[in-house]
């Protein structure tokens, strides 16, 4: 059955789908969890060292947050590896191109590739960035997110990085949703509109929440 | 009308390809577009040089021999075949394109005309139901429920032109391929042979080198028989709902 | 030179010889038992050539495969999904009596006789109606989505003249649907090897060796490669030739190539002259028409035919009141209207078109009487006549007309760009179906052993007219059940212990043959197009072979066929060599064969001086203007055996004899 999966243009479809709908239900959270900058600094450090206590005592100091870790990075090299091998294949299939272009399909759908790679590489950015500290602006702290957050979305860099990035989810995610449904087959045509407007929604609702607080941190609502 | 024409010309499969330009006169716009071809080619002829070669057979909208991709649409501006688009959808003086279908699955035999036995080969590897000649029971014995029969049917009008494959930009066969499996799949003479159709379908049309689907939607719009997108989405339960049978067995 | 083609000599009669005696009911289980088989071990070892998949062809070499059989196919499309049996739109007939309204095998069996207009073969037709049923049976099987009720129960509707609702349907589009039936059954014998199968290469013609059909030649239409391919039998499912007359409702491509070839190589041909007109077609628009388009006559059902009253009337349709309209076919047949056979409403319409009352853009004014300029309307009378669904969207309301009609009603206003639910549709009768065909016995062999030809490319079982509905029927019936119980006898009883190979003497003359043809249209060089030709001479045959003939009118094509061969021959320009795919060449390989069965069926309905289903003679009518049939001299199928081009064929008649169908003048009034 794996071998069915990954072998198979609809199988690598549904790894790419499945991988997603992680990543976008860790987006949710992550984004709802971000939300509490807005109630100042000890919340929001406070909301930070919960997540490492998290599942305790059941679980150990940090292992819920490394359990999720490797759930990510497995759906970011899951989804990302079956895009590359998927496009690959779509280029092949066209090897010569039309003489009369067109403009094709909606915005969403046409940068779901260079969207993809622009994530791809924010993350990369943004754990450098924010977990580890490698490229931080500033001293980074490990234990104190708020003043690591506001650090970042002190440099016109990291605001303009973070927001073209957080636009590229909003239309990744406005595609990939409805996309993930159809690819798992729970699309119909009595509720099309529905998952339209779900993905619609929660791009509008990720893409505000994550630019809410670079926006905040600039103009001065969080500092 | 008067009208300039950018033709796609390739003289075998081998050879390179280019455009050329043609003038075409006294257009009528009752003409069908292929009329218009034809009267270009009694020039042609007259005149010593090659005609344009393309496939046409009914030209009433039902083979799907006929396959154009004018001004960069596969069938041209209307949903339809490009033998029932006629020439009063342009203008004296307009610029056309014609290129032939492209996608690596279907290469050009020459000019207009492209191999399309990718398509056939889909469907014999399970887009059928066996029921041998002289084994089949009475019609009636199985009632087939009527919104069943009309979802077989709809799906069931597609004429395997290959415009899908053309309009995507990733030259897949998804909705083709989604037309025959949910035309035989939801009828009860097609389930003993559910699984292994869809199993078998796909992983024919990705053996024939047809890319992947990205739902950009351009095979239904491009469709001339309204062949719904949603078809691929069905397409995908299936073959999922038959991955994980075959899985267990 | 014409009165030496129409001088023809009387042969020796024919029979048919297989159809067993006895009642009609029995005969079709008495031949079958009578029939030798052939061991299901041996089956491999024979191979069976099929030309063609439409509903014939796609049928037979599906179920030939199943059977074990070694199978070569062939079709001229890119793919053996598009023959043209996919463009029927109506439906199938088939005695299953599911409404209770009736019907029977018997009552499909006369109305089919007698539709025919008694020119057809009682056992043969009896047989079609026996197997209408099991059609039905096989197709829904396959998964062939014909509409149904909302019980799940198949739907059937009243077709073409019949008082029985006996034709099953899938919307607009029956003929579509059971040919992707028949595809899909081919397609899983090719999938499992038994079936070797050539699509784009067009056959061009007959081996025949000792006697004995035992192969054919080819042409591989992307390379120009011609092969020879042998086989054990072969069978032509090639369909008809109403591409003779350059505008038909045929694919562009259908031709009569196959059929002309093996006739030349000693198939008789018989009825040629039997051509069916089907009475609504879109009206063509001028010169450049390159086909018609059909819309089922399931039409005719609602809609309501009309001409104004008045001779030129130019109002618009919506503007001519009531009581200036004539319903003529409501007029002249009272009890079956609208509802008419087909050739009983093409000729009404060209009647009233002749009288100077059709409709539609065209001319600026009519001339009266048959001979009414020519095929394109340029400045001469008009060719249309009304269908009008007002009356129907009043009584019935547009969302049930849109549902029942909806497809048909897009793709006239697709072609001509007028609304047919605000204005009457116009329609004209345009060439459909030929009846005529190969001769073949009861068993489908034609009078070469070992060749067979099934489904439109035979002549057997519609007689002079076709129902509605009856071309599917008779395809599937020949090819998945007829064909594939009579080929095991002539196989069982002809085994070919030695094979025939290429370097056979008759293999390379017939190869020979062929070569020096196609180089011959290459190397004239002349300055007309094949399509030019084909043009006039369909223009000829529509004038004075088309939906009334007479004897001067027929006397003048015949003089007039050799001339357009002698020109063709000197004026034909193919570009290109024949080394590559080559549209051109392949066209006027064609008319070469139409200009030669285009002087047969003018010969043929010449020689017919009577009128009888779709061959009307003028002078052969009743004092109100209906066909005469005159069975004292014409109850029998005409089969001509060909001599040599244009020299007179000869006539070998095979008497009909109707034994329980009892030849009545047909009346619709």
């Amino acid at each position: 059955m794996t071998r069915t999966m990954w072998d198979s243009s609809v199988g690598k479809k549904t790894v790419m789908a499945v991988s997603g709908l992680i990543m976008l239900a860790y987006l949710v959270v992550h984004m709802l969890g971000n939300l509490k900058i807005f109630f100042g600094s000890d919340e929001f450090n406070e909301y930070a060292h919960a997540l490492r206590t998290l599942g305790e005592p059941f679980l150990h100091y940090e292992w819920a947050l490394w359990i999720t870790r490797v759930v990510l990075v497995a759906a970011v090299v899951a989804h990302a590896v079956s895009a590359y091998q998927l496009s690959r294949r779509d280029i092949k299939a066209r090897p010569t191109k039309y003489v009369h272009k067109k403009p094709r399909a909606s915005y969403a759908t046409r940068t779901m590739r260079w969207g993809g790679i622009i994530l791809g590489l924010f993350i990369v950015w943004h754990i450098l960035d924010l977990t580890t500290g490698t490229v931080h602006p500033g001293g980074f702290e490990a234990g104190h997110p708020y003043q690591n957050v506001i650090d970042t979305f002190s440099t016109w860099y990291g605001n303009v990085i973070y927001i073209v990035a957080v636009l590229a989810l909003g239309l990744h995610i406005r595609h990939g949703f409805w996309s993930a449904a159809q690819t798992l087959g729970v699309g119909s045509r009595t509720r099309d509109r529905a998952f339209k407007t779900i993905a619609n929604v929660l791009a509008l609702v990720l893409t505000v929440g994550f630019v809410s607080v670079p926006v905040a941190v600039m103009t001065g609502v969080v500092s | 009308m008067k009208l300039t024409l950018r033709v796609w010309r390739q003289r075998n499969a081998d050879a390179d390809g280019a455009m050329s330009t043609y003038e075409v006169d006294d257009i009528s716009p009752d003409m069908s577009f292929l009329e218009m071809l034809d009267t270009l080619n009694e020039e042609l002829i007259l005149g010593g040089e090659d005609p344009v070669a393309f496939d046409h057979d009914c030209r009433e909208g039902i083979c799907g021999a006929c396959s154009l991709v004018i001004n960069g649409d596969a069938h041209g501006p209307e949903r339809t075949t490009t033998c029932q688009l006629h020439m009063r959808s342009f203008k004296d003086g307009d610029i056309i394109d014609i290129e032939p279908w492209r996608a690596s699955a279907f290469p050009v035999v020459k000019d207009l005309v492209v191999d399309r036995s990718a398509f056939d080969r889909i469907i014999q590897a399970g887009g059928y139901i066996t029921a041998p000649t002289g084994a089949a029971p009475e019609a009636h014995a199985t009632p087939v429920p009527k919104p069943d029969a009309d979802f077989a049917f709809e799906h069931a009008e597609c004429i395997g032109c290959g415009a899908c494959v053309a309009a995507c930009p990733n030259g897949a066969a998804m909705l083709f391929t989604s037309a025959k499996v949910n035309h035989l799949n939801v009828l009860p003479q097609g389930a003993p042979e559910r699984e292994t159709r869809v199993l078998d379908m796909v992983a024919q049309m990705d053996e024939e080198g047809f890319g992947g689907c990205t739902l950009t939607g351009e095979c239904a719009t491009a469709c001339p028989k309204g062949i719904p997108l949603v078809s691929i989405t069905g397409m995908n339960k299936e073959w999922l709902r038959a991955t994980r049978r075959s899985g267990k067995r | 030179m014409t009165a030496e083609y129409a001088d023809y000599a009387t042969g020796k009669p024919i029979a048919d010889t297989k159809a067993p005696s006895g009642p009609v009911n029995e005969r079709w289980d008495t031949r079958r038992f009578e029939a030798k088989l052939v061991n299901p071990a041996n089956r491999r070892k024979h191979t069976v050539i099929v030309v063609g998949t439409g509903l014939a062809g796609g049928s037979a070499g599906a179920t030939l495969a199943e059977q074990g059989y070694h199978v070569v196919q062939f079709c001229y499309q890119d793919s053996p999904r598009r023959a043209h049996s996919i463009a029927a739109q109506g439906g199938i007939n088939a005695a299953k009596n599911y409404r209770n309204d009736g019907d029977s095998i018997h009552r499909l069996f006369y109305d089919t006789v007698k539709g025919g207009d008694f020119r057809a073969r009682e056992s043969n037709v009896h047989r079609l109606a026996q197997i209408s049923v099991e059609i039905i049976d096989q197709c829904v099987a396959q998964g062939v989505p014909f509409a149904r009720e909302y019980g799940g129960l198949l739907d059937t509707r009243s077709f073409g003249g019949v008082q029985v609702s006996r034709t099953f349907y899938a919307r607009g589009q029956t003929g579509q649907q059971l040919l992707l039936g028949a595809y899909q059954a081919l397609s899983r014998q090719i999938a499992a090897g038994n079936i070797e199968m050539h699509p784009r290469t067009e056959m061009l013609d007959l081996i025949v060796v000792d006697g004995r059909a035992r192969g054919i030649v080819a042409r591989d239409l992307i390379t120009g490669r011609i092969d020879t391919y042998f086989a054990d039998a072969v069978v032509l499912a090639s369909g008809g030739y109403g591409n003779v007359f350059y505008l038909s409702t045929n694919a562009m491509n259908s031709n009569a190539t196959a059929i002309w070839r093996a006739h030349r190589r000693g198939a008789y041909f018989a009825n040629p002259c039997f051509t069916q007109i089907h009475p609504t077609c879109i009206p063509r628009t001028g010169e450049h028409q390159s086909k018609l388009t059909l819309m089922s006559e399931s039409l005719r059902n609602d809609g309501r035919i009309w001409v104004p009253k008045a001779q030129g009337d130019q109002r618009p349709a919506n503007e001519i009141p009531e009581d200036e309209r004539d319903y003529y076919l409501e007029r002249i047949y009272p009890s079956f209207g609208n509802l008419v056979p087909r050739d009983i409403a093409s000729r009404a319409a060209k009647n009233v078109c002749d009288e100077g009352r059709g409709v539609g853009p065209g001319g600026q004014n009519q001339r009266g009487g048959a001979e009414g300029s020519s095929v394109e309307g340029g400045g001469g009378r008009r060719e249309g006549v009304y269908l009008d669904f007002a009356d129907a969207i009043k009584r019935m309301g547009r969302k049930a007309v849109e549902a029942k009609y909806g497809n048909l009603f897009d793709m006239y206003q697709r072609i001509t760009d007028e609304d047919p639910y605000e204005v009457p549709m116009r329609i004209y009768p345009a060439v459909h179906y030929t009846m005529g065909g190969l001769w073949v016995d009861y068993d489908l062999q034609t009078t070469i052993p070992g060749l067979f030809a099934i489904g439109e490319a035979n002549f057997s079982d519609h007689g002079a007219n076709r129902l509605g509905a009856s071309a599917l029927m008779q395809g599937l019936a020949d090819g998945y059940f007829v064909l594939p119980s009579t080929i095991n006898d002539y196989l069982a009883r002809n085994p070919h212990h030695e094979q025939v190979t290429a370097e056979h003497p008759v293999v390379q003359e017939v190869l020979a043959e062929t070569e020096d043809r196609l180089s011959l249209l290459l190397a004239v060089d002349g300055d007309r197009t094949p399509d030019s030709f084909h043009r006039e001479l369909g223009e000829l045959m529509w004038e004075f072979c088309g939906m009334a003939r007479t004897e001067t009118g027929l006397r003048k094509a015949l003089e007039r066929i050799p001339q357009i061969r002698e020109e063709f021959w000197r004026r034909i320009k193919v570009p290109g060599t024949g080394e590559e795919f080559n549209q051109s060449l392949e066209k006027a390989n064609r008319v070469v064969d139409y200009l030669e069965l285009a002087e047969l069926m003018c010969l043929d309905a010449l020689h017919r001086a009577e009128s009888c289903g779709g061959h009307f003679r003028e002078e052969s009518q009743t004092p109100d203007g209906e066909a005469d049939r005159r069975d004292e001299e014409f109850s029998y199928a005409a089969a001509w055996e060909f001599t040599s081009t244009g020299s007179a064929p000869v006539l070998h008649k095979e008497d009909l004899v109707f034994e329980y169908v009892h030849p009545t003048q047909r009346s619709y009034a």
